[in-house]
C-alpha cells in the first residue's frame, strides 16, 4: 500500500495477538485495565519487605520454588486486583519501593511490564543476535552469573571488606552493578570469539557457556542464595521513576540506545548483510566477524543487565534459577516479533512488543488461577501458532486452500 | 610401502572412547574400589535412561535438527504412569500408553518442522513446554509407584546375577538392546542412511530422491519413542514419577552427543559414541561423588570444557578434510 505501512506489517500479528489477549482479559478479567496512583510517603521511605523471604529450601526443590517464588513476586499487585476494597485506604503501606517523584502507577499492566523487563531486554540483545544468522542460547546463564557476582560483592561492601566500602551504601551499590555488567560482557566476548572468531556454530558455541556458566555462578556464590537488602540494587526492578517502576525506564534506555545504533547508524545494515550472506559481506568489504562478535558482546551486556534485574526483583543471586529457561523466553519473543531465525531482517520494536505478550499471556494465567506449572502448556501453543502465522510455507497452504476453494466457486 | 592411515572419521569416536579410558584410570589411581565392576555396572545403571534419551537425540541431531523435549517428555511420562499406576491402572497399559504418547509427540513435532518448514529449535521448544505442563496437569506433587507386580516383577525376576553382589538389571539390558538396535538401524539400513544424506545436505539429498519428509518425521517420532522409553525406564530406576524432574536433561543430551564424536551441524557421527558420551558424563560425575570434598558445579564446568574441547576438534577436522579434498 505505502511505505509506512511495510514498516510496521512485522508488528501486525504480535500486536493482533496481543490484542486479542488484552480483549480477552478486558470481558473475562476484573479489574484488568485498573492502573492507580499511589503516593509514597517520602522519597527517603526504604524499601519494603513486602516480597516473601525466599526460604533456604530453595535449593531442594528447584524449579517449583522458583515457581513458587515468581508466584510470589507477581502475588502482590494481582491481589489489590482481585480485592479492591482493603487495599485503596492504604496506598502507601502497599508501595514497592522508592519513586523519585513521590506518586507512581499501580496495576496489572504496570506490573506486566515490570516483570517482562527481564524479557524485553535479553529479547534486545538476542534480536541483534538472531539477526545475524545467529542464536544465543547462554543468555540465561550469564544471568546467572551476573547476578551472582553483583550479590556478592554487594555482601562483602556490606561487611566493608571490599575497596570502596567507604562510600557507604547510598554510593557503593554501583560497583556490583558494574562489576557485573563487564563480567557479563566478558561472557559476550567469548561467545563472540568461539563464534566469529573461531568459526563454531553459533548454537553449539553458546551450548558451553549454557552448560558452564550456572557451574561458575555456583562457584561464585560458592553454592548459597546471597540475599542483599541494599537498596540501590533492590531499587532497580522495584523502585519507581517518573511515574513507572525504573525497570521499564530500563528497558526503554536499552531500547533507544541500540535502536539508534542500529537505524541510524550503518550497523543495523551491516548485521542484516552478514545474516543474509555473510561471504558476499565480506567481499562487499564488510568487517563479517567484527560485526557478528560485537552482537555477542552487545548480547552479553544485555544478559548482564536482565541478570540485575533478575537478582534486584527477589533481592538475592540464585544461581540454579536465576534466568532459567529465560533464554527461551527471549527467543520467542524475538521470534514472535518478526524477526526471522534465519537472520537477515530484525525488528527491535517487535521483540519487545513479542516479549510483553509473552509475560501478559503469563500474568493472565496467573489471574486466572492457573497453577504456574501449567502456564507453559497455553504459552506453547501460542508460540506455534504464532510460528505458524509467520512461516511463508503455512501461509502459502492456507491460501491455497482458499484460492482452490474461489477458483472452484468461480467454475460453479 | 603401504602406509597406515587412520580413517579421519574415526578420529573423534576414538577420542571420545579415549577420553572416557583416561577419566576412567584417574578415578583408579586417585580412588580405592573405583575400579571395581560393581562401580562401572552403576555407571550403566544410572544413566541408562539418559542413554536411551541421548539415542533419540544423537539421530535427530544426524538430521541436522534439534530436539529440546526430552527431559520434559521424560518427565510427563514417568509422572503418567506413575499416577496411572496409582489410580489402579495394569502397569503395562500404562507403558503402552506413555510409549504411544511419546511416539504421537515426536511425530507432531516431526510433522510442524517438515510440513511448515519451522526451525526444529523452535517447535522442539514448544513441545518442550507444553508437555512439561501436560506433566504438571497429570499431577503437581510427585508420586511413588509402590507394590505394583509389574515394577517388583522386573525387579526380582528380570535381574541376572553376573557375580555376587553384581546384577545385571533389566533397564540396563533393555538400554544395551536400545543400543544395538539403533546402530544397526543407523549403519545398515536404508532409512539409517537417508538420516546421514540428510544430516549432510538436505537439498542434495531431496534432489537424489531420497524421501527427506519421511525420513526426518520418523527421526522425530524415534526420539520421541526413545524418550518415552526412557521416562519409562526413570520410573522403573527411581519407582517414582515427578513432573519436575529432568530439567535441562536435554542440553545434557545435546553434551553427550557432542561428546560423543558426534557434529552438531548433522551428518557426521555415530550414534554408538553417543554411549561413550554418556558414560564420560557419568565418570565425572561418579569421580566428583568419589572425591566428596568438590563442589559438584564442577562437574558442569567439566563437562563444558569437554563440549568446547570435541567442538575445536570437530572444526580442526572439518577444515583438513576440506583442504585435502581441495587438493585432490
Amino acid at each position: 500500500m505505502n511505505k509506512s505501512s511495510n514498516k510496521f506489517r512485522h508488528l501486525v500479528w504480535p500486536l493482533v495477538s496481543l490484542a486479542l489477549l488484552l480483549l480477552f482479559n478486558a470481558i473475562f478479567t476484573d479489574n484488568f485495565f485498573k492502573v492507580e496512583i499511589k503516593k509514597v510517603d517520602s522519597v527517603q521511605e526504604s524499601v519494603r519487605d513486602q516480597i516473601p523471604e525466599i526460604p533456604d529450601e530453595l535449593t531442594g526443590t528447584a524449579a517449583e520454588a522458583s515457581a513458587k517464588a515468581e508466584a510470589e513476586i507477581q502475588a502482590p499487585a494481582e491481589q489489590p486486583a482481585a480485592k479492591q476494597a482493603p487495599v485503596e485506604q492504604a496506598p502507601a503501606k502497599e508501595g514497592k519501593g522508592v519513586s523519585i517523584f513521590g506518586y507512581y502507577l499501580y496495576g496489572t499492566p504496570i506490573d506486566i511490564l515490570n516483570q517482562g523487563a527481564k524479557v524485553m531486554v535479553l529479547a534486545i540483545g538476542m534480536t541483534l543476535v538472531i539477526a545475524t544468522g545467529g542464536i544465543d542460547i547462554s543468555v540465561g546463564a550469564v544471568m546467572a552469573i551476573a547476578g551472582a557476582i553483583a550479590a556478592l560483592l554487594i555482601s562483602m561492601l556490606d561487611a566493608g571488606n571490599f575497596p570502596g566500602a567507604s562510600m557507604g551504601p547510598a554510593v557503593y551499590w554501583i560497583i556490583p552493578v558494574i562489576a557485573a555488567l563487564i563480567l557479563a560482557t566478558v561472557a559476550g566476548v567469548w561467545n563472540g570469539m568461539l563464534v566469529a572468531g573461531f568459526g563454531i556454530q553459533p548454537m553449539v558455541a553458546t551450548l558451553v557457556l549454557m552448560v558452564a556458566g550456572r557451574g561458575v555462578a555456583q562457584l561464585i556464590t560458592d553454592g548459597q542464595i546471597i540475599t542483599f537488602t541494599n537498596p540501590g540494587l533492590v531499587f532497580l526492578c522495584n523502585g519507581h521513576a517518573l511515574f513507572l517502576p525504573f525497570s521499564v525506564w530500563i528497558v526503554v534506555a536499552m531500547y533507544v540506545i541500540f535502536g539508534l545504533l542500529t537505524r541510524k547508524t550503518a550497523f543495523g545494515l551491516f548485521i542484516e548483510s552478514v545474516g543474509n550472506n555473510e561471504r558476499a559481506s565480506r567481499y562487499a568489504g564488510i568487517e563479517a566477524r567484527r560485526i557478528k562478535w560485537l552482537a555477542y558482546v552487545i548480547c552479553g551486556f544485555c544478559a548482564g543487565v536482565a541478570g540485575l534485574l533478575a537478582a534486584s526483583n527477589i533481592k538475592c543471586a540464585d544461581s540454579n534459577n536465576a534466568g532459567l529457561n529465560l533464554e527461551l523466553d527471549a527467543i520467542l519473543a524475538t521470534v514472535i516479533g518478526g524477526t526471522s531465525m534465519a537472520g537477515g531482517r530484525f525488528f527491535l520494536s517487535g521483540s519487545l512488543v513479542g516479549a510483553i505478550l509473552i509475560q501478559t499471556l503469563t500474568t493472565t494465567m496467573y489471574m486466572k488461577n492457573v497453577s504456574p506449572a501449567i502456564v507453559a502448556v497455553p504459552k506453547a501453543m501460542v508460540v506455534i501458532i504464532v510460528c505458524l502465522l509467520q512461516s511463508p510455507v503455512f501461509r502459502a497452504k492456507v491460501l491455497s486452500i482458499f484460492a482452490s476453494k474461489a477458483a472452484k466457486g468461480g467454475v460453479q | 610401502m603401504k602406509q597406515f592411515k587412520f580413517p579421519m572419521r574415526y578420529v573423534p569416536i576414538s577420542a571420545t572412547i579415549l577420553v572416557f579410558f583416561i577419566v576412567y584410570l584417574i578415578g583408579i589411581i586417585c580412588f580405592d574400589n573405583f575400579g571395581s565392576p560393581k562401580v562401572f555396572m552403576n555407571l550403566f545403571l544410572n544413566y541408562a535412561y539418559l542413554g536411551i534419551a541421548v539415542i533419540g537425540t544423537a539421530l535427530v541431531i544426524l538430521t541436522g535438527g534439534i530436539d529440546l523435549s526430552v527431559g520434559s517428555v521424560i518427565a510427563f511420562t514417568s509422572i503418567l504412569i506413575a499416577k496411572m499406576i496409582n489410580t489402579g491402572c495394569n502397569a503395562l497399559v500404562a507403558i503402552a500408553l506413555a510409549l504411544v504418547i511419546g511416539i504421537l509427540f515426536g511425530m507432531l513435532q516431526g510433522w510442524l518442522i517438515h510440513n511448515f518448514s519451522l526451525p526444529p529449535f523452535l517447535v522442539t521448544l514448544a513441545g518442550m513446554f507444553f508437555i512439561r505442563g501436560c506433566g504438571f496437569i497429570v499431577s503437581e506433587e510427585s508420586l511413588s509407584i509402590q507394590n505394583d507386580p509389574v515394577f517388583s516383577f522386573i525387579q526380582d525376576n528380570l535381574t541376572i546375577t553376573l557375580a555376587k553382589g553384581l546384577h545385571l538389571r533389566f533397564i540396563v539390558m533393555l538400554y544395551i538392546a536400545v543400543l544395538i538396535i539403533a546402530v544397526i538401524f543407523s549403519q545398515r539400513t536404508r532409512a539409517g542412511r537417508s538420516i546421514y544424506a540428510i544430516g549432510d545436505n538436505e537439498l542434495a539429498a531431496t534432489l537424489m530422491g531420497i524421501p527427506v519428509g519421511r525420513t526426518k518425521i520418523m527421526t522425530y517420532t524415534i526420539a520421541g519413542f526413545c524418550s518415552a522409553l526412557a521416562g519409562v525406564v526413570y520410573a522403573i530406576y527411581l519407582k517414582a514419577g515427578n513432573p519436575l524432574n529432568c530439567v535441562g536433561l536435554e542440553m545434557d543430551a545435546i553434551a553427550a552427543v557432542v561428546i560423543g564424536g558426534t557434529l552438531l551441524t548433522g551428518g557426521v557421527g555415530y550414534v554408538f559414541g553417543s554411549l561413550f558420551g554418556v558414560l564420560v558424563l557419568g565418570l565425572i560425575q561418579t569421580l566428583i561423588q568419589f572425591n566428596g570434598h568438590i563442589n559438584s558445579w564442577w562437574t558442569r564446568i567439566i563437562v563444558g570444557l569437554l563440549v568446547l574441547a570435541f567442538i575445536f576438534m570437530q572444526n580442526l577436522i572439518t577444515k583438513i578434510s576440506k583442504s585435502k579434498s581441495k587438493s585432490h
